[in-house]
């Protein structure tokens, strides 16, 4: 079954992975900026990083027949440092227009604080004076549940954010309702540990009905695994769940979520 | 949901067989360093009263399990978190 990744971080993964996520049917991938492992120092720091995302991902997923789109933004890992945020986000605008650019992203919060929440809500600025699309990282372990509560606060705070174009990422089963109640997309990472399982992520699936939900792998430079989407389709075809249900999460969902999106132009597999 | 509570719990009975048995392990291997070296304290051991909290949630009824739990180890939230870190 063909499918989208809509949050893996392909410039962790080597080229080999691009070409085993081709085989397991990966159509398309959207790749968030996030946290190198290590504090950048500077804005041009995250200027090359840009073009890496916006240049030579796409590049390398074109090679197997994928395509490559991207979000930019300073992460909440980095964010306490709020004068090089500020930096980050007045370059931004730089890349914004770059054909594989989908939005601002994952911004969001990491331990909760006031320079995270401060550098979110300006991220939040940017994507409404650019009609740009959100995509949203939650927090992890005790800190999510807090994190996603504030993070629905300050969106749903400001009148000028259209929900239906923002994507809730790393929900599990104690965040996942609030975000779908209050008209957000969710998306469920499937991660070692730290997150879900593919297993609870079906269960997920069965509660919800799958409406506005999406599932990725993050694959990152973590304990992570990029296959991780075809593991849900396989739980998912395990448990006899329908292949119009499995393609929804996997395809559809992704395509009309991204769609919103005027630098989403995919190309059908002919 | 299309299978029966029967042929879901057939087919996990091992698998959660083998996962309590890892946890009763895990809480064995703790009792004999604390009979060694003396009980647990401070963050150990309020992690693990939590730990404890969580079986019990474990033995409950109801279909929200999981979410109960993650409940349990997550940090609560404050509504007024915007005035108190005023932003």
């Amino acid at each position: 079954m063909d499918y989208i990744d809509p949050h893996i971080h392909m410039v962790s993964r080597t080229t080999d992975d691009y070409a085993t996520l081709a085989r397991m049917g990966c159509v398309a991938m959207s790749e968030p900026a996030f946290w190198a492992g290590y504090d950048r120092g500077s804005v041009d720091g995250f200027r090359d990083y840009f073009h890496q995302l916006t240049d030579t991902e796409p590049k390398r997923a074109a090679q197997y027949g994928i395509q490559h789109f991207t979000w930019l933004c300073i992460n909440a890992k980095e964010a306490e440092n709020v004068s090089l945020s500020r930096d980050v986000i007045a370059m931004i605008p730089e890349f914004i227009d770059k054909p594989n650019v989908l939005g601002i992203g994952e911004i969001g919060l990491n331990k909760n604080t006031k320079n995270e929440a401060t550098v979110f809500l300006e991220h939040m600025e940017l994507a409404i004076k650019f009609q740009q699309q959100i995509l949203i990282h939650t927090p992890h372990l005790e800190d999510k549940y807090q994190g996603t509560r504030m993070i629905l606060d300050m969106l749903s705070d400001d009148s000028r954010i259209d929900r239906s174009r923002v994507l809730v990422d790393h929900v599990e089963e104690h965040t996942i309702t609030e975000v779908l109640d209050r008209g957000f997309w969710a998306g469920m990472t499937l991660y070692p540990i730290t997150k879900c399982t593919p297993e609870r992520a079906v269960d997920m699936i069965e509660k919800t009905g799958g409406e506005r939900l999406l599932a990725n792998s993050a694959g990152d430079w973590g304990p992570s695994k990029p296959t991780a989407v075809p593991d849900l389709i396989f739980e998912m075809r395990r448990r006899g769940l329908s292949e119009t249900l499995i393609r929804k999460v996997v395809y559809d969902n992704p395509m009309e979520f991204f769609s919103q999106s005027k630098n989403f132009t995919f190309t059908l597999r002919s | 949901m299309n299978r029966t509570a029967n042929s879901i719990l057939d087919e996990k009975f091992l698998d959660v067989r083998a996962k309590l048995l890892e946890v009763a392990a895990d809480f064995d291997r703790i009792d004999r360093a604390a009979s060694d070296e003396g009980p647990l304290s401070g963050q150990s051991r309020d992690h693990r009263e939590r730990l404890g909290e969580a079986i019990n949630i474990l033995r409950s009824d109801g279909a929200d399990r999981a979410e109960r739990l993650q409940k349990l180890f997550s940090r609560d939230y404050e509504s007024s978190w915007r005035k108190e870190m005023q932003i």
